[in-house]
């Protein structure tokens, strides 16, 4: 074979696995939405984005707790994460000496393979019982209990992708300010933050995504109860949960709603990162 | 030309091995797959275990799933044979009517708060009205998921058609609930008999103690059978295993893991 051959053959190869891939994604959706369809037929769409009572013993099927309780703790975590994150980013871009970042970086980085269970264990068995002690009642199973653990498992996300954008940038911006008279303090917060944005909105909206789709670590600390959660201390449940806890004794119609509730998912997940391309694109103007 | 010739023998090698595997697997016609029911699961395995002791060819493998997963395996043929930890839907039974079920085991619900507590008695009326309010500052309530067959025995035999709060907390299993009131001091909620242990306190109901005697005789109202699912009449390998589950050795391990004899 000559090496052109090769060449064009290689091209074909990796086009052909693209393809697969995007095969796999509709091949997914197309079974989620089949597997919905009883579901949308019997019970509606709307009733089910709006309703409030989650009985399928009783035929009510609403998921509305459930999406509030996904975004109330996906809020919250990141509203814990992004400081500590970008604190940790600018720590590690700028400030540390070689030693603390070789330190750091690795630790954080090890975050992210620690699997989800794990974080649900230490969730569950240390830090809920802290939370019912403080809290006074109830066992701390949570929103509180699971925003902490679900802002430990996004930390490593935004803050690498948030790292690696403020270390990217061309050096003549710190040394541009820096002649100008700036502290390394105004450097850092006037300068390589703002020209960072980009990276950091991607990387919070990386970490959004995951703290969506988490789901192991939230069953063992959220409690699971579909009510609207009245307050930090107050049991919920997330999209994800629901499915995970139910769906190995979940019949008929009943399956077919947890499908309809991957599908909400699916299409939350989708907005994320059409609004993640978004900030990108936006972004490189 | 020497490293391809030993090349060539490592394929042959290899594929061979390969064709020897397969055929060990298309000779073992003595094959079946017992899934569904979390509950039932453990006895299947210790079942199977002391089946496959006696007659080494069978190859028996068991699964968990859920109850409704196995109802449904046993209808699809996915399974020879289903578990589940409740009695089968009137909907199951007009989608696949020669489901055939047998009773292999009973077992209790205990309802099961802290140890810290003093012999607590609940009649079947206050239990369901704890369960319907909700967790609040007397109680935290620990409930099971929708479509656990456990939680379906003490809706249909304690709540009496009243609605479980859904202010409460859900978990996914009896470990789970049972660690969750261990570890709560106002807990209470509800897990089958073979888990109870000292980590917990079974309240007793109209002063009826849940235990294996009380079940049998039906003095205790919280309980259910255990129940393998086939489709139409058990036959071969299916047929003498469910035998030997209902043998007096196969109820002695039943008893053995908790749950309660079938055979008196």
């Amino acid at each position: 074979m000559s090496r052109y051959t090769i060449d064009r053959l290689s091209s074909r190869i990796v086009f052909a696995f693209g393809v697969i891939s995007f095969v796999i994604l509709i091949l997914i959706a197309g079974f989620i939405f089949r597997e919905s369809l009883p579901a949308l037929r019997n019970v509606g769409l709307f009733n089910i984005l709006f309703g409030t009572e989650w009985y399928p013993r009783y035929d009510e099927y609403g998921i509305l707790t459930m999406v509030v309780g996904s975004v109330m703790v996906t809020a919250i975590s990141l509203a814990i994460a992004l400081p500590l994150s970008l604190g940790t980013a600018v720590l590690l871009a700028e400030v540390a000496s070689p030693r603390v970042r070789g330190c750091v970086r690795p630790a954080i980085e090890l975050l992210v393979g620690i699997p989800s269970v794990v974080f649900g264990l230490v969730g569950m068995v240390a830090l809920a019982p802290l939370i019912a002690e403080l809290g006074g009642s109830g066992s701390g199973s949570s929103v509180l209990a699971a925003s902490i653990v679900l802002a430990v498992m996004v930390l490593p996300t935004i803050t690498s992708i948030s790292e690696d954008s403020i270390r990217a940038l061309p050096r003549t911006y710190r040394e541009g300010a820096l002649a100008l008279g700036a502290t390394h303090w105004q450097t850092i917060w006037r300068v390589m933050v703002p020209a960072a944005r980009r990276g950091i909105t991607a990387g919070t909206i990386l970490g959004t995504g995951r703290a969506i789709g988490e789901t192991m670590a939230m069953v063992m600390v959220i409690g699971n109860a579909p009510i609207f959660p009245d307050g930090l201390l107050s049991p919920a449940r997330t999209l994800t949960g629901s499915i995970a806890v139910e769906i190995a004794a979940a019949s008929g119609t009943h399956q077919s709603v947890l499908f309809v509730t991957g599908l909400v998912l699916f299409v939350m997940v989708m907005i994320i990162n059409s609004a993640s391309l978004l900030a990108y694109k936006k972004g490189a103007h | 030309m020497k490293k391809k010739r030993r090349t060539m023998a490592m394929v042959v090698a290899a594929l061979s091995c390969g064709a020897m595997l397969l055929s060990g697997c298309a000779n073992g016609t003595d094959a079946l797959t017992i899934g569904g029911s979390s509950t039932v699961q453990p006895l299947s395995e210790v079942w199977a275990e002391a089946f496959i002791a006696d007659s080494p060819d069978a190859d028996i493998s068991v699964q968990g799933g859920g109850s409704s997963a196995g109802v449904k395996g046993a209808a699809d043929g996915i399974l020879d044979i289903g578990a589940a930890s409740r009695e089968i839907k009137s909907q199951e039974t007009s989608d696949f009517p020669d489901l055939v079920v047998y009773h292999v085991a009973a077992d209790g619900v205990a309802v099961v708060v802290h140890p810290s507590n003093g012999t607590v008695d609940f009649t079947l009326a206050e239990m369901a009205d704890i369960f319907a309010a909700g967790s609040n500052d007397e109680w935290t309530v620990i409930n099971r998921e929708e479509g656990s067959g456990t939680r379906d025995v003490f809706e249909d035999i304690v709540m009496g058609g009243a609605r479980m709060a859904a202010d409460a907390e859900f978990l996914p299993s009896n470990g789970a609930v049972k660690q969750k009131v261990a570890s709560t001091e106002n807990a209470i909620g509800y897990i089958s008999l073979g888990y109870v242990d000292t980590s917990v306190k079974a309240v007793t109901v109209d002063g009826v103690e849940c235990n294996d005697g009380n079940v049998v005789n039906g003095s205790y109202p919280v309980m259910r059978y255990l129940n393998y699912i086939t489709n139409g009449e058990a036959d071969g390998l299916a047929s003498s295993f469910i035998e030997f589950a209902l043998s007096p050795a196969g109820q002695e391990m039943a008893a053995d893991e908790g749950y309660v004899r079938v055979d008196g």
